[in-house]
């Protein structure tokens, strides 16, 4: 679905990704783990249009995306949930979730797509009248992650969705990114919290200053005792 | 009485004030730019007003129409000319070039025209006062007043309630997270200048009417004290701009009334910097960023 070869990202002078190359297939969880600085969410950045690669291509449904505006690849069914939530803070969580849509004219669909939000999060559905940057971190997680569904994803960019989280509420996010990977949408994860990532995903890649150093199964990552020792607080 | 008769004269020369303070905030809000060229779109407002109604031999109304329509255009194109290759330039340089386009029209205008004054015709809607408790309010007054109050409704339902008003606010929040959503950051910015723009064209033919005289340098003075009440009422923030140009409109006239008329202007720049003192943030600012 998704397919990377080889992109150059630069900050100026700073290289801050270095030949990255990966892979998503369709109905997939991947997770992409590394540590603060290692270029995640400058890939994501790229993946969405944010950023330029200076070469390299990004194929998505196998059609060239590398370059586009964000706006193109939105409607092309990519939404990325930026690091730190960024809800409009001076919106509703109804606005906010409006806006998610912004790009589409199907008043029936977008109706529909507003009651599985609410379903997926019921919290939403309590305060949606309610200006969004008074919620507490959490909700403003789901409404950020609500939002981009809005748009119908078919690829979906998660960058640090735990941050900042109380340990059961993390536990609920990711419960939740798995229910909405089971209802079809493929996932493209970046996370700090190396464990609960590869619990949920089918497939992990290892970033290290800006290069892929690893790849493979959750499953073999998870008993790589390099993982282990540098990521998972090694036993 | 006279307090009355001057707190009704204050609200109406404040309701211009309050629409040239809107293109202000509204532009800063989104592009965090002082648009310093704002007080000679308005000035361009009045003419394109004068030349409508002189020229044209159109109404009140199909001129104000003209005089917005043309403003709006010509903020867009402003902002794509002259500061949209910025944007990523820093926030002196384009100031510098706001103050530059501001140079270029108010001397374009005289280049073009001449930079005699020109004066509103007396007759454009019918000289009767009607009287409220003794208070005198001039059918002219009424209809800026009016005039004004319709815009300031219309603007707020649009930034609230229509498409375009959201991606207005989203852009102004935060223009990455916008743009992930689909949102035409530029477009949308255009119809941020195009909208501050149409009310600076209104506010110049109120203007044109309740003062008469109309010069190419008339914008300087209004659009300094416009950009104060926008500042009072905490620049970037829509229903600060209007209490702030009503407010200021209404201290200003009260300043006259008690006999210091000279000191009028100097108050406004006086009221500028106790707000900064004081209440940096203006009125309805918040000195707390959200919590993130």
């Amino acid at each position: 679905m998704l397919k990377i070869k080889d992109i150059n990202v630069y900050y100026g002078n700073i290289h801050a990704l270095k030949g990255v190359s990966l892979d998503i297939n369709e109905g997939e969880i991947v997770t992409l783990i590394g540590a603060n600085g290692a270029g995640k969410s400058t890939l994501l950045k790229t993946i969405s249009g944010l950023l330029k690669p200076k070469n390299g291509n990004i194929l998505f449904e196998g059609q060239s995306i590398s370059g586009k505006v964000a706006q193109a690849i939105v409607k092309q069914g990519l939404s990325h949930v930026p690091e730190g939530r960024r809800v409009f803070a001076n919106m509703s969580v109804e606005e906010n979730l409006e806006l998610g849509a912004y790009l589409r004219k199907d008043k029936q669909g977008i109706k529909e797509d507003f009651e599985k939000v609410y379903n997926l999060f019921p919290r939403l559905l309590e305060r949606r009248k309610q200006l969004s940057g008074t919620l507490s971190g959490g909700e403003q997680q789901m409404l950020a992650m609500g939002r981009a569904l809005m748009a119908r994803p078919k690829l979906l960019l998660l960058d640090e969705p735990s941050m900042g989280l109380a340990p059961l509420l993390v536990k609920t996010i990711f419960r939740i990114i798995d229910e909405i990977n089971q209802s079809g949408t493929t996932i493209l994860l970046v996370e700090q919290n190396a464990n609960m990532a590869l619990s949920i995903a089918d497939r992990a890649y290892v970033i290290e200053t800006g290069k892929i150093v690893l790849s493979g199964s959750s499953d073999e990552l998870n008993q790589s005792d390099q993982i282990r020792m540098a990521y998972l607080g090694g036993h | 009485m006279e307090f009355l008769q001057q707190l009704v004269n204050g609200v109406s020369l404040g309701s211009i004030y309050a629409l040239i303070a809107l293109g202000y905030t509204m532009v800063y809000g989104i592009v965090k730019l002082i648009n310093f060229a704002h007080g000679d779109i308005f000035m361009v407002g009045a003419f394109i007003g004068f030349y409508s109604i002189t020229i044209l031999d159109l109404g009140f109304f199909p001129s104000l129409l003209i005089s917005m329509v043309t403003c709006a255009i010509l903020g867009v194109l402003i902002e794509r000319i002259a500061y949209k290759p910025l944007r990523n330039a820093t926030r002196i340089a384009a100031l510098i070039t706001a103050i530059g386009v501001s140079l270029l029209i108010e001397y374009g205008v005289i280049y073009v025209r001449g930079a005699q004054p020109e004066a509103y015709p007396g007759d454009l809607i019918p000289a009767t006062s009607l009287d409220f408790l003794g208070v005198k309010v001039s059918s002219q007054s009424l209809l800026i007043l009016g005039t004004s109050v319709v815009l300031m409704i219309l603007l707020q339902f649009i930034v609230h309630k229509t498409k375009i008003g959201k991606a207005m606010r989203a852009v102004s929040h935060d223009m990455d997270a916008a743009r992930l959503m689909g949102i035409n950051v530029n477009n949308t910015i255009s119809a941020t200048f195009a909208i501050g723009s149409a009310l600076a064209g209104a506010a110049g033919v109120a203007f044109g009417m309740y003062y008469t005289k109309i010069e190419p340098l008339m914008g300087i003075i209004p659009g300094l004290k416009a950009f104060v009440a926008a500042v009072l009422g905490g620049i970037g923030i829509i229903p600060g701009a209007m209490v702030g140009g009503l407010l200021l409109g209404v201290i200003e006239s009260l300043v006259s009334a008690a006999g210091f008329s000279l000191w009028r202007d100097g108050v406004a720049f006086v009221v500028l910097i106790l707000i900064l003192i004081f209440r940096p943030a203006g009125l309805f600012g918040k000195n707390v960023r959200e919590k993130v």
